[in-house]
This record gives structure tokens, sequence and C-alpha cells, in this order.
């Protein structure tokens, strides 16, 4: 299957810079940009250059005193005490000059995705550059500015009323977009990430599922730390065909952090490069099955630059434009010219090889407990009520 | 953290002469589990709960019920006398009446009137509250010795590099009596430079432990 689509890209997405130490790094929207030229996967026609959101369009989910204050804080007219209440200034998300512009070009690029896809130019769009999932209504947190995500989804419900299924594959969980949609039946959104029991933000327990006429419309799925391979995906791949098939949604929304894998250092999942070749296969099944082909990828988490994101986001673009996962070694372009830079050495195939991950004396357990946590958060579904047998 | 930050004001009640069908209503309407019984000068003379009125209700398997049963007054089936607690004693308090006594409820009095009620619910809200899983954070627990002082040694180095504290939770360490573990919930997602300044001031850091992965 070789499908029509958009890759958003611009070199300005590196603009998105807390500090030169900070683990968020758009550098990586650039590596995997270039593996791709590299590999012969993109071409100047799959381009789509982001646009600068407007003020109205991102307050279509945050408040305007919080725009204002991020406006003022690219301007270092904010002092450390104003910037505390609206989650800036921290460690997290310090200040930096015109933070207000990059952001709002990351949010522009996730609506120019989805323009592309909603107007029929292209079946599928990507923009690595989007995906920032912790930001709230007025405050940021978790690196995450504005919350492109949420505003994508909000501005989709404005302009065409579909009805929206988010799935954030990020280790973090997604709550930023859940919260904003808590209490909404036409979006539904789904989150596995690692638990909060010891990781940021803390929540996305199983019994997170909606409030009021949303409930049973936010699934979440918690997997114990040390989960490999083969109980993520397991989780992942049931859960969303049945959300999907339950939902039956218009359009869908994936984020895709790369922070689920074994070298990231923020989190303490398990997974190898065939999550990566996985997650997308199944989100790209189920938008020619339900959404006519409408399906908008975001970039999200992600901290070992060098070694995971690149191949990772790369393999989502590969399997959204012929649904296959590139193979095989690297392309020497890139090789050669990143392997000075990179502070680690760099892998030279698509693929890890086999026992990056020490055996997990727990493993038994963790997909046990894994596996009641994934059938507890499809209780809601009706379909699992069994069903009456006929006499 | 005090029973008056924690408790219901708003108490549904009944004078001991209202009936239990009165009683039954209002627990199914409010959906609420006990109902303090008060006098006219809004004393706590008894107690009834749900677990009371469905004793007092006609069985199901009673094929020609009386109904008459739910005719009776409350002061019928009330708990008397109520243990209550005041709205300056300490929430944890609260929480020993409610486990060794095996209650899930205690009404609260000042000067002898019932002024609010605190609920099993309750406690485990303010459970929840104290150990502050609600507030987006890492989890970061360490090993340290048991001896004065050592708190404010650990927040120096978490105070260096400005991280928020949103909880602080001690307990003893199982193993060793002569450590305790102490478990932050720090306002990051980054917590590895913090982590990297307690490993280097020399504690000992029990999670995130990701020696095992060592990649």
């Amino acid at each position: 299957m070789s499908c029509h689509a958009a890759f958003v890209y611009s070199e300005d997405f590196t603009t998105y810079k807390f500090r030169d130490d900070h683990p968020f790094n758009q550098l990586r929207v650039k590596l995997t940009y270039e593996l791709l030229v590299d590999a012969q996967a993109i071409e100047p026609h799959h381009l789509l250059s982001p646009r600068q959101a407007s003020d109205e369009e991102i307050q279509l989910i945050h408040h305007p005193k919080y725009v204002d204050a991020v406006k003022k804080a690219s301007k270092q007219l904010l002092t450390e005490e104003q910037a505390y209440e609206f989650g800036l200034g921290t460690e997290d998300t310090p200040m930096f000059q015109n933070m207000h512009e990059a952001s709002a070009l990351l949010v522009g690029g996730s609506l120019s995705a989805v323009d592309a896809v909603l107007s029929g130019k292209v079946k599928h769009a990507l923009n690595l550059g989007g995906g920032l999932h912790h930001g709230f209504e007025r405050k940021a947190s978790g690196f995450c500015i504005y919350n492109d995500g949420a505003i994508a989804i909000e501005y989709i419900r404005k302009h065409y009323g579909y009805k929206v299924l988010y799935v954030d594959t990020d280790a973090h969980h997604g709550d930023g977009v859940q919260w904003a949609f808590y209490d909404d039946p036409n979006v539904c959104t789904l989150s596995i990430h690692e638990t909060g029991r010891y990781l940021f933000p803390g929540t996305g327990q199983v019994s997170e599922r909606g409030l009021k006429e949303g409930y049973g419309y936010s699934y979440n799925i918690p997997l114990d730390a040390f989960t490999e391979d083969e109980s993520f995906l397991q989780a992942y791949e049931t859960a969303l065909e049945e959300i999907a098939s339950y939902f039956q949604p218009d359009v869908i929304i994936t984020q895709n952090g790369a922070d689920a894998h074994v070298y990231d250092p923020l989190t303490h999942l398990c997974g190898t490069m065939k999550l990566y070749e996985e997650i997308p296969k199944l989100a790209h099944s189920i938008a020619h099955r339900y959404c006519e082909g409408r399906w908008i990828a975001l970039g999200g988490g992600g901290y070992d630059i060098w070694r995971v994101v690149p191949r990772a986001w790369a393999q989502i673009w590969n399997v959204m434009a012929t649904n296959h996962p590139m193979e095989g070694r690297l392309p020497e372009q890139w090789l050669a010219k990143w392997s000075a830079q990179s502070p680690v050495s760099l892998p030279v195939s698509w693929q890890d090889p086999e026992g990056i991950c020490k055996p997990i004396p727990r493993q038994a357990e963790i997909n046990e407990k894994n596996n009641k946590v994934l059938h507890k958060a499809l209780e809601t579904i009706p379909k699992h009520i069994a069903p009456h047998k006929s006499l | 953290m005090l029973v008056e930050q924690i408790m219901s004001k708003d108490v549904i009640t009944l004078p001991p002469e209202a009936t239990i069908e009165s009683a039954l209503k209002l627990l199914h309407e409010h959906h609420i589990r006990h109902i303090p019984i008060v006098d006219v000068l809004d004393h706590v003379v008894g107690i009834v709960s749900d677990r009371d009125v469905r004793d007092a209700s006609p069985s199901i398997l009673n094929q020609q019920p009386s109904f008459n049963e739910l005719q009776n007054e409350v002061r019928t089936i009330m708990s008397s006398p109520v243990v209550t607690v005041h709205p300056l004693d300490f929430a944890e308090e609260t929480a020993s009446i409610f486990y060794e006594q095996e209650f899930a409820c205690v009404p609260v009095t000042q000067e002898g009137k019932l002024v609010g009620i605190v609920t099993e619910k309750d406690m485990l809200h303010t459970l929840i509250q104290l150990t502050g899983v609600h507030v987006q954070s890492s989890q970061v627990e360490l090993k340290v010795p048991h001896r004065p002082g050592i708190l404010p040694e650990v927040t120096a180095v978490l105070g260096k590099r400005k991280v928020n504290i949103t909880s602080v939770l001690i307990y003893p360490c199982e193993e060793d009596p002569d450590y305790k573990i102490l478990v932050f919930r720090i306002q990051t997602m980054n917590p590895l430079p913090t982590i990297r300044d307690l490993r280097d001031a020399g504690y000992e850091i029990r999670w995130p432990n990701v020696a095992e992965m060592n990649v």
C-alpha cells in the first residue's frame, strides 16, 4: 500500500530550545529528516512547510492570560515570580528568547498537517515537531508549552465536526490531552505509558475513564517499569483494535513519543526498535479501516536523540508512505555525517540487534500484571460484557 | 491536617422519631451510607448506617412482605452512644478510630452540636493528598541513616536544583532499623540531575534503580 502523505518540516523547529543541556532537543527532528532524505525515502514533493498558529488557534485550548505570559517570557518581560504561576521558568520549561514564536510554529505544524489531511490533499501527515501532550490550559509542564495535539483536536472539532481518536504511545501519560477532553464523548483518548507510580506525571491510572458524557471515552494502560516489546505491543494492539471498533472514529491522531526504548534515559521501559515498526503499522491500518485514511501523526518525547529517535520516527514515515518499515543498514552518508557529532556510537542498521535488553528477572510477573491492566482498561467497552449464548 | 479541613459540612440528618422508610429514602437519594440522628438542639443522639436499615427491612425472600417494619422509628435501630470527634482533632487520630473501632464514619461536634461528618472516603482522599500523587511529579526514593538532621541535608541537595517538592514521606526500612526510606515526589519530568546530585552526596537511591538495565 503506497499512500499519499505529507511530511511537515522546517529547520526552524530547532528554535524550540530550552538550553544546551536540556533533554528535550529538536535536533532529533532534523536528524530524522536527514535520515529519510539519505535513505531516499522522502522527496521534495512530500514536504509541507508548517505555518505559524494564530493566537486565536492557540486559545482554542490555552487561556489568553497564559498565551500573554508566554509572549512576555519570549521577550524577557516576565519576572521569575510571574512565570512560576504559569509553570514557566522551571527546570523543565525554562524561559527562552522567542519561545512563543517557536511554540506557535510547532502548533502551526500540527494544524498544517490537519488541514492537509482533512482537505483531502493527502491521506496522512506527520509533524514530528509536535506531540507536546503535557501542556495545560494555563500551565506549561513536562517540556511542553503549547499543547499542539489538543489544539489540533479542538480545531478539527470546530471546523470539521469529526469524531477524533487520539492514541498516545509516549512512555509518559498523555495527561494534557486527556484532561482537555475528559468530558467529551466525541474525542476518545487512549494512552499507553509506563505506570505513574514513579514516573512523571504520575497520572494515567486505569480508573481514569472520563467524566459525565465523556465517561468511557478515556482509556489508560499503565505498564509496569521494565516492560518489554511483546507485552507492550500486546496491550497496544488489543486496546487499539477494540477501542477503534467501539468508537468508530472519523480521524485518528497519534502521538509518537519514542521514549519507551530501553536506551531512553528518562523512563524505565525496555522496548526496542520493534515497537516503533509495529506502532505505526496498526495506526495506519486503523486509519484506512475506519477513517478513510485520515491519520495525523505527531512526535512527542524521546530523549536518546542519537541512537533511538531518528530511526524510530523515520519508520513512522516509512510505514505512512509505503506500509513497510525499512530494513538493513542505515545510509552511510547519514552515519558519516553525524557520527562525528554524536557522543555515543550510532547504530548502523534500522533494526536493533537481539539482546540489547538484559534479561528481566520478573518478566513473567510483569507481563501478567500488564495483561490484567489491559483487561481492566477495556472493561467499559460493551462487547466485554459476555454475549448471551444462544440455545 | 485537622478534621475541619477534611470534614463535609453539609450533613444530612434525621430526628429519632423519623421512620426507617425515610432513612432508606435519604440513603438512596443522596448516595450516602450514614445518617446522624439529632435531637432538637442538634445534639447527636445516634447514628444509622445503610446496614442498620437493611437489617431492619423486610427480606427479599419473604413472599408476603409486611412493610410495617419500615414504619418503625429510627431510634429503634440506631447505634448509640456515638463516638464523635472535634473539628480541631487531627485527621490522623480519626484514622485510628476508624481502624481500631472498625467504623466507617464519625460525626464532628463542637460544643455538643453537630457541625460535620468524616467518612472513610474523606480519609482516603486525605491520604491521596498527603502522598501527593495527584500533582504532576516524579518519585525518588532514598535509603538514609536514621539520625537527626538527615532530612534538611537531603532537601538542601534538592533545593540547589530549585526542584519543587510536592510531598515527602518517611517510613522505616524493613531490612535495617538503623535506616529510613525517604520518598520524595518532585515536580519535574527530568529527575536525572537531582538524582545525580543525591548520588554524588553519598545517598543510596532506591528508585529509580536502573542499574539493572545498565545500557
